[in-house]
């Protein structure tokens, strides 16, 4: 399991030893070496950090000098702002029906594809494309596209007999648009698991069979346990960038966040404040309580994955 | 293995089938590219066109306000190729530094860069635009490229990971032939990880290449748009006469990264998979 599990194992190749003489100069050519993070870091991550953490006290619209007004941004947010309530509403049902729905179907795939056809290397490449150009203003395009009222979804519910939908016209058909379009890129999600199913010997399922235990038991007693760690690592990685999302909204709503802010995605109601309505101060506010909620569902995760969390050298084998 | 036992061809049909379910999209914007702009969504249900016309192309080649697609792809590319080259360069740098040099606070540093790999971009994206207007760098492809000079966390996990990999007897043989610790990044480490540093180069690539967001808070004359901006403006100026045009232009934006992609496959599989991670 240690080679391929995603998590980082083990962060010191080497283990501490004690300083001697030489020591001034190997951590002289050390920080040599890593000086471009910490300088990168210090500059575009710490630096604007602070900066943000202040300007959310102030008024300031990058014209006039900020004026401090204590907490009211953080006020406003949640007592003055239905737009953005609604907005964090809408963001929220995005992360939780989306990225369950995304990791469920990559690890179906994955289990799918997990034999030795020779066809699966053109079937992995397949659904992994994408995943690859998914963020591109062109798949965006397109996304909207086959939404339109003549479009091929609409045609494809008609011969159902269903539809047809107004995916512009309704906020919940727009949102319903933004997390097929997030689905569709359960590619690099499907990779990770596959790696971790290659990984789990294939004796155990053997053992099992001898035992006779079906498909289901198989799964949840051997397959789920064994693949935990990886699917607590997609989990985390995929509710931050889900939080995140941004293309897709800005273009399919043509920046407007429509239809009835259906698809006001919180990085986009940010990104308005900002940068439309020139709140600077008010869209940092913003940017802390979202940095605030992805620490506390991160946090959830991985104090929640104690329980849940299958880890080779505590359980039993 | 929990495998499904399915037939062979009820497998390949289940799985081909989503594939091809999956894969329509794409393959009716490329068919749409070749469709009179008029028809994109009377035929919309019908996949060839009818009749074929190139004509699209031409158009969308022309780009808008002025400037020709040939320009927008011209400034993608100059970001491409300096963001990348920065990127790779300094994370190769840093991934050494971790993987191969003792230094009071290495563990402090690392867990600082595998904190930012996960620190959603929102929460300084408002100072960072307030620090480049204040350096007068708006406007210009400085604030997409320079940071990228400083080390991509994901690209210095994926290096060091491939480091790793590299028995530390050969950094002790040739320390012993006399070589310093940046003849031994030089000669040693940098030849072998050069697989990781193609997969991260790729990797850099798409991201620039597709990335918007930059572009749209830091460039503001169409002369320096990239791609993404002019995808984007044929969106803005949408109407029923450039369905065509804006979709060539999509199809041909897409085509270097399929291309790529359809190329590196196996390298980009293998990053993704031994890393474990992807944004």
């Amino acid at each position: 399991m240690a080679s391929t599990n995603p998590l980082p194992s083990n962060p010191l190749a080497f283990k501490k030893k004690k300083l001697t003489g030489r020591s001034l100069r190997s951590n002289l050519t050390g920080y040599a070496f890593i000086s471009p993070f910490v300088i990168g870091f210090l500059c575009f991550t710490l630096i604007p950090m602070i900066i943000s953490l202040y300007l959310s006290f102030t008024k300031y619209n990058l014209f006039a000098p900020p004026k401090w007004i204590g907490f009211d941004n953080y006020i406003k947010m949640f007592s003055n702002d239905p737009k953005y309530l609604h907005s964090l509403k809408v963001t929220l049902l995005y992360v939780f029906i989306g990225v369950p729905l995304r990791l469920t179907f990559a690890l179906f795939v994955a289990m799918i594809l997990n034999t030795k056809s020779r066809m699966i290397g053109a079937y992995r490449t397949t659904y992994y494309l994408p995943s690859i150009i998914g963020g591109s203003v062109a798949v965006s395009i397109m996304w909207r596209n086959i939404f339109s009222d003549t479009g091929i979804i609409n045609g494809m519910l008609g011969f159902f007999g269903l539809g047809p939908v107004s995916w512009f016209g309704n906020p919940s058909a727009a949102l319903i648009m933004l997390i097929t379009l997030s689905v569709w890129q359960f590619g690099s999600s499907m990779l990770i698991f596959l790696a971790g199913l290659k990984n789990i010997p294939g004796e155990m399922y053997e053992a099992a069979s001898v035992d006779g235990a079906g498909f289901f038991r198989k799964f949840f007693k051997i397959t789920m346990p064994l693949l935990s760690s990886v699917i607590l690592f997609n989990l985390v990685m995929q509710t931050i960038s889900a939080f995140m999302t941004f293309v897709p909204a800005y273009i399919i709503s043509k920046g407007e966040g429509g239809p009835m802010d259906g698809t006001m995605l919180y990085s986009l109601y940010l990104f308005r404040q900002a940068f439309m309505f020139n709140n600077m101060g008010y869209a940092s506010a913003m940017a802390w309580v979202m940095l605030l909620l992805v620490g506390i569902m991160t946090g959830i995760l991985f104090k929640s994955s104690k329980s849940w969390v299958f880890y080779e050298s505590e359980g039993g084998k | 293995m929990a495998k499904m036992k399915l037939k062979w061809p009820l497998y390949h049909i289940l799985i081909g089938g989503l594939a091809i379910i999956m894969l329509y999209p794409i393959l009716w914007m490329i068919m749409s590219s070749f469709k009179e702009s008029r028809l994109v969504f009377v035929t919309a249900q019908h996949l060839l066109p009818d009749p074929w016309v190139w004509g699209n192309y031409a158009k969308g080649w022309e780009g808008i306000a002025g400037y020709s697609f040939g320009v927008f792809i011209k400034n993608s590319l100059i970001i491409v190729v300096v963001a990348t080259l920065g990127a790779v360069v300094s994370s190769s740098l840093v991934a050494f530094g971790f993987a191969r040099n003792k230094f009071v606070g290495h563990g402090l540093w690392f867990g600082i860069m595998m904190m930012t790999l996960m620190l959603p971009s929102d929460v300084v994206l408002v100072p960072q635009y307030i620090i480049y207007a204040k350096l007068e760098w708006l406007d210009s492809i400085k604030p997409i490229v320079v940071p990228q000079f400083f080390g991509v966390p994901f690209f210095i996990f994926l290096m060091l990971q491939f480091i790793r990999t590299i028995p530390v007897e050969l950094d002790e043989a040739a320390t012993i032939d006399g070589c310093g610790k940046f003849g031994l990044y030089f000669r040693i480490i940098l030849p072998l990880i050069r697989p990781s540093m193609a997969t991260a180069a790729i990797f850099s690539f798409y991201w620039r290449w597709e990335d918007l967001l930059g572009p749209v808070l830091y460039l503001n004359s169409p002369s320096k748009y990239t791609v993404s901006m002019g995808l984007k403006m044929f969106l803005d100026s949408e109407s029923v006469s450039n369905w065509g045009p804006m979709f060539a232009m999509s199809v041909l934006s897409l085509a270097p990264v399929m291309i790529i992609f359809f190329i590196f496959q196996k390298q980009i599989v293998e990053g993704i998979s031994t890393s474990g991670l992807k944004g």
